[in-house]
Order: C-alpha cells, then sequence, then structure tokens
C-alpha cells in the first residue's frame, strides 16, 4: 500500500497576523517615544532601589541608585530600537516575548520616573516583587482551579463565590478550632459548592455561567447576611490565627530571591506544588490524559469507555477545592478576619489569568504574577505619592487584565467542548 | 467463535429503528450490512457496541449471552468499531489516541508513552497500517485518521470490528487501501461487520450480505451470486434504475462566469485559488472533490454567502463579485446547500413558512409589512404537490419530515421560480435510492428546460452519473476538466488526491 502521510502544510502568515505583527512594533514605538518625553525628558532627581528588607533579608546588598533622566532614556532607546526592528523585520514567533520584555521595560521606566519624581527619590524592590507574589497568590489558585474544571469543558464562573465561601469557613472554623482546621474547612468548602455546580452543568445540564453566576450571588449573599449577623455580634468568631511565614532552610537564605519566593507561608509553597503536580499530572498521567479528552471531544471518551459525568464530578470538585484553599489564605495566610465581599473580584481575574495562561497550569502562575504585579503596583506608588489619581490606581489590576487578554493573549484555543453539557444517546 | 445478535428490536418513540434483527458474524469472515440511509444500520450497530440499550433481544459472543451497560463492557467482549465520524481527538498524538481509556501506566498513573509508541509501531507494522505515532491528528489526512481508528480498535484486541461507513470520506484509491488493510484482518481471524449502503463496495469485499430495510433483515445474498441490481431491489424494496436517464446536453449560451475567483477563510488564507470555469444554459457540470478541498467555499462565493478576495463571477451577464444573496436569487438562482438543516431550512418552521423564506417579500406573499398567509398557503399546497413531498399537511414543522422529504421541499421552493442557474451541493447526501432517484430526475428537467446547473458532490458515482461535464478541485484549485464518458473513477480519484493518471 502506499504510504499517503502528507506532512503538515507550511503555515503561511496571513494577512491578520502581519496586521498584529506590525501593531506590536508599533506599540513597541509608542511606548518608546512616551517613556522619553513623558519619563525621560525633564525628569529630575535620582531613582534608588533597595534590595534589603529590613529585620529580614540574610544579606546586606547596597542600594542602587539610577539618575531619571538618563536610564529613562537609556530605556526609550532599547524600545525604540526592538520596536523598529519588529515593524521592518519582524521577531517572528518571538513578537509576543519581545513585547513582554518591552513592557516590562516600559515599566521599569515608569517605577524610575516615580521614584525619581516623589520626595521619598527610593522604594524597595524586592518587597514590591514579595508583595506580588502574594497578592498573585489567590488569583493564581482561581486559575488553577478554572484550569482543571475548564480542561474538562466545564465553565466555572463560581470560582468567585468559591473564593468568598472558603474564606468565610475559613474564619469561621479557623477562629474556633485553629487556623489548620480552617484551612480544611475553606477547601471543603469549595469542594461542596463546585459538587453543587457539577450537579446543576453536567447531570441537570444547567447553562453554566448562569449556574456559576447562582453560585456567586448565592454566596455572596449568605456570607454578607452572616457577617453582619454572626460576626459582628460575635467577634470571636471572627478572629482567626494567622500562620506566620516559614523560611525554607537553604533556599530562604538566597539573597532576594529568598526573600521573594521562600520566606512566604505555606500557602505560597502550596501554590507552588501545586502548579508542578498539575503540570505533571494533566500532561504526564492516565487521569490527565483522560480528563483532557473529556474536555475536548467528551464523545470519543465515552466511545472508549471514560464515563465522561465522573471525570468532570471529579475535576469540578477538586477545582472547588483549590479555590477553596484560595479563599482560605484571604484568612488564614493575610488578615486574619472575614469582611463582606473581601475576595472582590479576585476570582474572575483568576479566569482571565487562566485564558492569558491558556488553559496551562504554569501559564495561569505567570499570568497570575502579572496580575499580582499590577495589584502590588497600585501600592507602591501609592507609597511613593506620585500625584496619580488614587482612584487611577485601584484601577490598574482591571486596565492589565483587559490589555493582557485582549492584546497579548492572541490566539488561544480552549478545550474544544469547553462549556458544553455532555448528552449521553 | 462468532457473535450473535438475536432479535435486536429497538423503539424510540414513535419509530421501530430495528425489528427484531438476527444476525451473525463469525471471525475470519466479512460480513456487509446493506442498507439505505435511515434502515436503522448504525442504530443496530451502536446497540452492538453498547451506545444504546436494545428494546428486546440480545448479543451472544460465542453462545454467552451478554450485557452491555457501556462502550466498556463491549470492548471488554472483543468488540471494536470504527465509527462513521471519527472519535479521534484532534490536539492530541497518535499515540495519545490509540492508548486513551486503556492507558499503560508506570506506578501512580504515570502514562507509559513509550511502551505505548512501542504498541502503536507494533500494530501498525503487523497490519500495514501506516502512521506517524506522535502527530497530531488535526494535522494528518482523513486516510490516516482512519488508520488511527483501526489501530485504535486492535489495540483493545478487537476480535469483532464493524466498520460503519468507512469510505464515505475516501478518495477511491484510498478505498482501495483500505480494502486491502480489511482482508489483511479478516485473513487474520478477525470478523468483520462492513455497514455501507453501496452496493459496489459490498459486492468486492463481503463474504456474505445481509440487507436491512426499514428496521428488517430483508435478506441474505453471496456476492457472486446475485446482481447490483437484485441487491438494490432488496434494499429499497422495488426494482430501482441505477442510472439517471438523460439525453445529450445541448449546451447554450454561457450563464455562469467565473473568472480568476480567489476566495479566502476567515483567517485570511486563502482556500480557492484562481478558479476559472463556465457553465451553460442546458449543461450540467459537475464539481468533484474530497470534502474540505474548497467546494463549500466556491458555492458561498457563487452564491453572495461569502465575499470575495479578488476576481469575479458573473451571471447572465451581470458581475455579482459583490452582490447579496437576495440579488443573485432575484436574477434567478436556485441554491440547494450542502447542509439542508442547518442552511436550507428552518426546521421549527412549518413547510409553508419555510416554502416563502426566498419570496416572503414579494407579492403576492405579502403586502406591506403583512403576510397574506392564504396565498402562501395556496403557493405551499402546490409545491407540496408538484414536488410530491409526503407530508401529512403544509402545516407541520419540517422537522418532522424524512431528510429525503425535507430536501424536496428546498428543491420546490428553489425550483419553483424561474431559474437561470442551479447550484445544487451535495443534494443527494444521506437520501434514500427513492429520494435521489426523484432529486436527479429533477435537476435533469432543470436542466433540458434551459438552465445551467452546478452540481457539487463528494460522491463519484452521483458526480459521473449527472454531469455533462467534471470539474476535479483539490486544494482549492480546478487540476481537472473532463467529459464522464472519458474517463473512469480511478482517473477521477487520482485527479481528486492531486495526482495525475498516466
Amino acid at each position: 500500500m502506499t504510504a499517503v502521510i502528507a506532512a503538515p502544510a507550511p503555515k503561511l502568515l496571513t494577512p491578520a497576523q502581519r496586521r498584529r505583527a506590525k501593531i506590536i512594533g508599533i506599540v513597541l514605538l509608542v511606548l518608546a517615544a512616551f517613556t522619553l518625553l513623558v519619563f525621560g525628558i525633564g525628569t529630575e532627581g535620582d531613582a534608588t532601589f533597595k534590595f534589603v528588607i529590613p529585620g529580614q533579608s540574610p544579606t546586606e546588598i547596597p542600594d542602587l541608585t539610577v539618575p531619571g533622566a538618563g536610564s529613562s532614556i537609556l530605556l526609550a532607546g532599547v524600545l525604540a530600537f526592538l520596536g523598529a526592528i519588529q515593524v521592518t523585520r519582524g521577531f517572528g514567533d518571538k513578537a509576543n516575548l519581545v513585547l513582554g520584555i518591552g513592557l516590562i521595560l516600559f515599566v521599569l521606566a515608569f517605577l524610575i520616573w516615580a521614584a525619581a519624581g516623589s520626595p521619598l527619590g527610593a522604594f524597595n524592590f524586592t518587597s514590591m516583587l514579595r508583595e506580588t507574589v502574594l497578592r498573585s497568590f489567590p488569583i493564581a489558585m482561581g486559575a488553577l482551579s478554572g484550569v482543571l474544571c475548564e480542561r474538562v469543558a466545564v465553565i466555572n464562573i463560581g470560582i468567585e463565590g468559591m473564593l468568598l465561601g472558603g474564606a468565610f469557613m475559613a474564619a469561621l472554623v479557623g477562629s474556633t478550632q485553629g487556623p489548620w482546621w480552617g484551612i480544611v474547612a475553606g477547601v471543603l468548602t469549595g469542594g461542596a459548592l463546585a459538587w453543587v455546580l457539577a450537579v446543576l452543568a453536567v447531570r441537570y445540564r444547567v447553562d453554566q455561567i448562569i449556574a456559576g453566576v447562582v453560585i456567586n450571588i448565592f454566596v455572596l449573599g449568605i456570607t454578607s447576611f452572616l457577617t453582619v449577623r454572626l460576626f459582628a455580634e460575635n467577634p470571636q468568631f471572627n478572629n482567626a490565627q494567622i500562620l506566620k511565614p516559614w523560611k525554607v532552610p537553604l533556599l530562604g537564605d538566597i539573597p532576594i530571591i529568598g526573600d521573594i519566593f521562600f520566606r512566604q507561608t505555606i500557602f505560597v509553597y502550596a501554590l507552588f506544588v501545586l502548579v508542578a503536580g498539575l503540570t505533571f499530572g494533566l500532561f504526564r498521567t492516565k487521569w490527565g490524559l483522560r480528563s483532557r479528552a473529556v474536555g475536548e471531544h467528551p464523545k470519543a471518551a465515552d466511545t472508549l469507555g471514560i464515563n465522561v459525568y465522573r471525570m468532570r464530578y471529579l475535576n469540578v470538585v477538586l477545582g472547588g477545592m483549590i479555590a477553596g484553599l484560595g479563599g482560605a489564605w484571604f484568612i488564614i495566610g493575610s488578615v486574619g478576619r472575614f469582611d463582606e465581599n473581601m475576595t472582590n473580584g479576585r476570582g474572575f481575574i483568576g479566569l482571565a489569568a487562566m485564558i492569558f495562561g491558556r488553559w496551562h497550569p504554569i501559564g495561569a502562575l505567570g499570568a497570575a504574577l502579572v496580575f499580582g504585579f499590577a495589584d502590588s503596583l497600585k501600592q507602591v506608588l501609592g507609597i511613593l505619592q506620585t500625584g496619580i489619581p488614587s482612584e487611577f490606581l485601584l484601577m490598574a489590576p482591571a486596565i492589565v487584565t483587559v490589555i493582557v487578554v485582549a492584546g497579548l493573549v492572541g490566539k488561544s484555543r480552549p478545550p474544544a467542548a469547553d462549556g458544553q453539557p455532555y448528552v449521553k444517546e | 467463535m462468532e457473535l450473535e445478535l438475536r432479535g435486536i428490536t429497538k423503539r424510540f418513540p414513535g419509530v421501530l429503528a430495528n425489528d427484531s434483527v438476527d444476525l451473525t458474524v463469525r471471525q475470519g469472515e466479512i460480513l456487509g450490512l446493506l442498507g439505505e440511509n435511515g434502515a436503522g444500520k448504525t442504530t443496530l450497530m451502536n446497540i452492538l457496541y453498547g451506545l444504546y440499550s436494545a428494546t428486546e433481544g440480545e448479543i451472544l459472543v460465542d453462545g454467552q449471552p451478554q450485557q452491555f451497560s457501556g462502550p466498556g463492557d463491549a470492548i471488554a467482549a472483543g468488540i471494536g468499531m470504527v465509527h462513521q465520524h471519527f472519535m479521534l481527538v484532534p490536539v492530541f498524538t497518535v499515540t495519545e489516541n490509540v492508548v486513551l481509556g486503556v492507558e499503560p501506566t508506570l506506578a501512580g498513573g504515570v502514562l507509559d508513552l513509550k511502551q505505548a509508541r512501542g504498541d502503536v509501531e507494533r500494530i501498525s507494522a503487523q497490519y500495514g497500517l501506516e502512521v506517524p505515532p506522535d502527530a497530531y491528528i488535526e494535522d494528518l489526512p482523513v486516510g490516516t485518521q482512519q488508520r488511527v481508528e483501526i489501530i485504535k480498535v486492535l489495540f483493545r484486541d478487537a476480535r469483532f470490528l464493524i466498520f460503519d461507513e468507512p469510505t464515505a470520506v475516501l478518495t477511491p484509491q484510498e478505498v482501495e487501501d483500505f480494502f486491502g488493510i480489511v482482508r489483511k484482518l479478516k485473513d487474520d481471524g478477525k470478523g468483520i461487520v462492513f455497514i455501507t449502503h453501496k452496493l459496489g463496495e459490498v459486492l468486492g469485499i463481503a463474504d456474505r450480505i445481509n440487507v436491512l430495510r426499514r428496521g428488517k433483515i430483508v435478506g441474505e445474498a453471496i456476492p457472486g451470486e446475485v446482481s447490483e441490481s437484485q441487491l438494490a431491489e432488496m434494499m429499497v424494496g422495488r426494482p430501482v434504475d441505477l442510472v439517471v436517464a438523460k439525453t445529450a446536453a445541448q449546451p447554450k449560451e454561457p450563464v455562469l462566469t467565473v473568472d480568476d475567483l480567489v476566495v479566502a477563510d476567515d483567517f485570511g488564507n486563502p482556500v480557492i485559488h484562481d478558479v476559472s470555469f463556465e457553465v451553460r444554459a442546458g449543461e450540467i457540470v459537475g464539481v468533484a472533490g474530497v470534502q474540505g478541498n474548497g467546494q463549500s467555499e466556491l458555492v458561498e462565493a457563487l452564491t453572495g454567502l461569502s465575499q470575495v478576495v479578488s476576481g469575479h463571477i458573473t451571471i447572465l451577464g451581470q458581475d455579482v463579485s459583490k452582490a447579496t444573496p437576495r440579488e443573485i436569487h432575484d436574477i434567478g438562482v436556485a441554491h440547494v446547500p450542502e447542509d439542508r438543516q442547518r442552511s436550507g431550512l428552518v426546521l421549527p418552521f412549518t413547510i409553508t413558512e419555510n416554502m416563502v423564506l426566498d419570496s416572503y417579500h414579494e407579492d403576492p406573499y405579502s403586502r406591506g409589512i403583512a403576510m397574506d398567509w392564504d396565498a402562501t398557503a395556496k403557493m405551499a399546497a402546490t409545491l407540496v404537490e408538484q414536488y410530491d413531498v409526503r407530508t401529512p399537511s403544509i402545516d407541520v414543522p419540517v422537522s418532522n419530515l424524512s431528510g429525503g422529504n425535507q430536501q424536496k421541499v428546498i428543491v420546490a421552493r428553489e425550483f419553483g421560480h424561474d431559474v437561470k442557474l442551479v447550484v445544487a451541493s451535495q443534494p443527494t447526501r444521506g437520501l434514500d435510492v427513492g429520494s435521489i432517484e426523484y432529486i436527479h430526475e429533477r435537476i435533469v428537467q432543470e436542466r433540458d428546460e434551459g438552465a445551467a446547473i452546478l452540481i457539487v458532490s463528494t460522491e463519484l458515482d452521483e458526480i459521473l452519473a449527472l454531469s455533462d461535464r467534471i470539474l476535479v478541485m483539490y486544494r482549492g484549485r480546478i487540476v481537472a476538466e473532463v467529459k464522464p464518458e472519458e474517463t473512469t473513477p480511478t482517473d477521477l480519484g487520482l485527479y481528486m488526491a492531486g495526482g495525475t493518471p498516466s
């Protein structure tokens, strides 16, 4: 017989792709111009980066002081160079990476400008990145929860509610039974809410968006009610112990890196373990192969004897438990007490991180770090008193979300059956 | 060793899909299951594969009654199925698709992909099923995908293989390869059920033939002892004329002229490259090709449903490259779309409503903003009569009609006007023989009345039977133009695969 295994046809650059490449180049050039005109020209004073967190960092690292105007002009030059190459020759499939680098340089220039212009003239770089990791935690947990659910084609809009519900129960149980039981309560609450979603979405084939929204509204309503009724009158039920950061031996002593990653609470370590575990699980194990098959082509999975419904229940509940752990962090890993709507949309940003991260655990973590950075930037700029209106700073994470999801993601492909109930014939 | 179905009956609400069917297949033989579309073949096989449960009757493997609650049980009993629509995950590799559900694992559920790849290569070598183990399914041609499906079944140690309309997606050359594989499987002692509605194929490959009509086994035959027309009669229940009766074409002036047409898909990729041809009044031009080679896009461009990147489409001297579908319709173009349920009909609408979809804005069916339902109903009743649509009333939703009658509604609506050009895409796909005959007759009749006809079909038999001239499309280009009487299916198949006959 003849072997007609054709090699895949070479992919042509479509007009849309060519347009996109041009747009990326132009964006870089605009950033360069902005950096030069706003951050560069007319900026006086120096910016100092501090790398040592007082009372914590093991080694002394000298501060780094750079001239405000000079460094911005230099960065503008680099941006213009990258933009010019992208417009003329193009970086091909590395264009997104170059855009990412460009954005980092731009943010750097912005920070230098902000520091140079502020009365303090300095800010703590290590502390900012440490804060980034911390703040990205609930977003990352939401994103991982979304990855698990959507990989089996169940859209989970209810992550916000699962975070909030997990936080509430963590506060209640954590206050009475201790922090570890608080964490367990948060995880179980997330799992229980996810089970409700699974019953509605998988068994009764309720529209998944509506089912998720219902969970969000329900959790917001009942926790707000109980906060007023229960916690206000019994503050002892809303006063959980917070877990202290724990230094990882050896790794925690690395300058800067140790401060950022390895002197955190157990939650952050759990996140790293989860990302590694889920990546391995989804792409290297039987469970992962079947999960992905159920999300891509449930009928094919069914004809091979895989129980589509069981896989969906399992993964949605696991996803809910991860979101519940994210919720517990708000109490046990952060402030120790529950407030009305304290998750404040982190679950939705988590969904954006999932899309930006292309339904991949590592991508989701990376995306969550970007959003966490936007979040911590807000705080740094508040300290530096830049004169940018605080309302605008509050919008920063949302703006980053929009830019990232609309502009940077490009074409990413969700699981093929995402959001579709499976009907067995 | 044998697989036996005994008295299988399957009732769906209002339909008796299978009526006490008895059927036996032994190892080392090929059983052809012949039947029209809608005869209940696929339902029967889905019962055998555990996807449906039978209302009555039992399945026996080696004399042991079986209880299948899902495909997993059928697989365990040694039954494997190659579905008509492949059950492959496009973003998985060949190996991943093969092992899905019965994955070889190391400790802790970790996939043993090395072992899996080895197994794929072993089966692949044993049966001559060439596949690239690490390629992604979405990058492979359908013929290769089918081989992956077969490996998938063999990997599960199936002793009985069911092929559901396996040749529908293949070129004639691929069909030959495929038959070779099936014979090898048979020699290896597998029992094979070959489901099809194509007479020639079942005669060519099967050891025994069972004919299914309206859910019942109506006859058994041995190839060599029956003729094609006898089989056809068994399948349809009455004598069938296998050739389309038509006189030689008398082409007149060109009606449709296409010049250097270029069409792109939604992502800007060109899907039709510099296509030029013309269709004259009084002739039928058939466009042959394997599905997905630009035929659908060509039809969409001709009927105004998609935008033309460059080039010109001229109908009766009028440039319609930028015209809307209604403008094109008003020139006298009838369009029988590829997917009748998705783009030909509004399924929940009644016959009357569907009949007036293209002319609701015209006198006498509407005046101002108000519909005149009396006039519309009168028109619908006339067309139903004229085009032999079998229906209890013109007020039933078209979703209640059979495929053949649905298609007749479309044909009635489109041919009911003064037609200058007919563009028909897959006009008989999935229809029973009676409806096919009828639609073909109607098309020839339109030709004889002076219309220009363009038929797009992936069924070579249909193209050969109907066309006065044949164009072959391959990867968005017209690669050949031939006369049906001067070509053979083999040559056409080569063109369709991008080759040239030597």
